[in-house]
């Protein structure tokens, strides 16, 4: 059984992004960039279905800029057997990441692809969902557990009302939540194995996607600001302070 | 012409609130019809409670025994036909039903999709959420093609009830699949008011320190009449369930009152409660990010705090 997972490039979830002052975009420059995380446990759940014998080969997959490959390296020191990269200076939006992420499918056959539910970067949510209905397969969305059993995945998604638990035919798109998996720590050794992986690098013209990036970002502001409260100094206060504003 | 199509949220035969929030959301958008899409099992009940929000023109119903729960590998396939009625707007909440279904139903469409609404700056240009809502952007949307977006459901209060629209039901000829099947929901069973409907919020940090000590939140939420949140840390340290949590990947809430306690106020925390109406903070640590954002601070040791409180309370 073959795993595809998606691995995107984020700004790291510790900085704090800033908006440029002349509202043009948001600081990227000298920022670091890690893993989005939800990609880190996607490819550890991918990881771990190999070690129990479940899946044969993890790929992980990118679409991004020609400097990506030293990240797609992190995901084969991680352990994944091997990296595809799709090269593309620009930045796509989700649904021709979908479209892009079909060609790979199309290409590779695996039974499961995962994904992480959001890229943090973003904040879109979208990807995977649409991936899965462009494939016309299952989709199992914001999973925090996984079980596969004779080519059907049974997976526990985290959702407002509680957990829910759903099975889906494989083969299938699953999105990870925060709670599916802690990530395991990249290993020095890794690293130097990692760097005789197989990678392929695909140019993204040349995959003939039909781009789907219909929207047009035309301003970036700061989020509005909450103005800086009052101190009280016990809890009597407190409750006299919330009397005040009519809230008790 | 524009005419927008909300896909109704519910559970166990109830409309949920995040519903009547997308009406307020399209009314903004100034259409000229609103009509509300239920898929249920049985959609009676649902139908009456949407056709009661004002500002809906029509309520249309899909009944169908494999619409018992949201799948939406299920689901989509017939918003689709629905919504190639000529509608030129699909709505859904940004809850996790939402988030789920939409951008399927985006894809099926070929179209892209405007995820969490905050602001409608006109009928295909909006701002939205980036960065855990450290960037705001506007974005524009094609008016060419049909506009599918979930709607963040803290930044537009539920509209209200007043209406009585009529209600339709209509079959469709899609071919839903069998591959994806519901197994089971594990709810976690409370009398407390929802978390994301609640107009009092009391959520708990790290700094409760273990799933015993939650129970001073819970007992305070109870004296408040008010439902329970925490943290990320809180969640991660198994002290609550994951569907309490506040924040970028949890829920995103606006209730009234907001009480943080013992939680720092990571930005992925912030990111959920920055619509509260008022938010309190009681932290030990005087200089965590909670109190940059907090209407009300008190620095001290909670555990000594919330009795006092709820003695004060009366």
């Amino acid at each position: 059984m073959k795993i595809l997972v998606g691995y995107k490039r984020v700004v790291d979830y510790n900085v704090r992004v800033q908006v440029k002052p002349d509202g043009s975009g948001v600081v990227t420059e000298g920022v670091k960039l890690s893993a989005n995380p939800f990609d880190d446990i996607a490819l550890e759940e991918a990881l771990r279905l190999r070690e129990k014998g479940v899946a044969t080969e993890v790929i992980v997959a990118t679409i991004g800029p020609p400097d990506a490959q030293a990240h797609l390296r992190n995901g084969l020191a991680m352990g994944a057997n091997r990296a595809i990269h799709v090269v593309s200076k620009e930045a796509v939006q989700p649904l021709t990441a979908a479209r892009t992420f079909l060609k790979l499918i199309e290409k590779e056959q695996p039974h499961i692809v995962i994904l992480g539910k959001q890229a943090i970067d973003d904040d879109n949510n979208q990807t995977g969902q649409m991936l899965a209905a462009l494939w016309n397969r299952p989709q199992a969305t914001f999973a925090s557990k996984i079980e596969i059993a004779n080519n059907v995945a049974k997976v526990t998604r985290e959702v407002d009302a509680g957990l829910e638990t759903i099975e889906v035919d494989l083969p299938a798109v699953i999105t990870t939540d925060l709670r599916l998996n802690e990530p395991r720590f990249i290993k020095l050794p890794d690293i130097m194995k990692a760097k005789a992986k197989p990678m392929e690098t695909i140019e993204f013209a040349s995959l003939g996607v039909e781009s789907g990036d219909y929207l047009k970002t035309t301003a970036y502001a700061p989020p509005a600001k909450r103005s800086k409260g009052v101190m009280v100094k016990d809890a009597a206060e407190l409750v006299a302070a919330l009397k005040t504003k009519g809230l008790l | 012409m524009s005419k927008i199509l909300i896909i109704a949220e519910h559970l166990n035969g109830k409309l949920n609130s995040s519903t009547a929030r997308c009406v307020t959301c399209a009314r903004e958008m100034k259409p000229d019809s609103i009509d509300v899409l239920v898929l249920a099992d049985a959609a009676d009940a649902i139908s009456a409670e949407a056709a009661k929000i004002d500002g809906v023109g029509k309520v249309i119903t899909v009944t169908n025994a494999a619409n018992a729960h949201p799948l939406a590998a299920v689901y989509a396939p017939q918003i689709v036909e629905i919504a190639k009625k000529g509608y030129t707007h699909v709505l859904a909440p940004s809850t996790t039903f939402g988030k789920d279904v939409a951008p399927r139903v985006a894809a099926l469409l070929g179209v892209a999709q405007v995820s969490d609404i905050m602001k409608v700056e006109g009928g295909y240009a909006f701002q939205r959420p980036i960065y855990a809502g450290n960037a705001i952007i506007t974005v524009q949307a094609p008016p060419d093609k049909t506009l599918v977006a979930t709607v963040r459901t803290a930044s537009y209060a539920a509209a209200a009830n007043g209406g009585n629209a009529p209600v339709e039901a209509a079959t469709v000829s899609a071919e839903l699949p069998t591959h994806t099947r519901f197994v089971e929901l594990a709810q976690g069973k409370s009398d407390r008011p929802d978390l994301q409907g609640a107009a009092r919020v009391v959520s708990g940090g790290r700094g409760v320190g273990s799933a015993e000590n939650f129970a001073i939140i819970f007992k305070l939420a109870d004296k408040l009449g008010a439902a329970v949140g925490a943290s990320r840390a809180a969640v991660d340290a198994g002290y609550v369930p994951s569907d309490l949590q506040v924040g970028q990947t949890g829920k995103i809430i606006a209730p009234e009152l907001y009480l943080a306690i013992g939680i720092s106020g990571a930005i992925q925390h912030l990111t959920g409660i920055k619509d509260a109406g008022t938010i309190v903070a009681i932290n030990k640590d005087g200089e965590a990010p909670i109190f940059e954002v907090a209407d009300i601070g008190l620095v001290g040791d909670l555990f000594k705090i919330i009795p006092e409180l709820e003695q004060a309370l009366g």
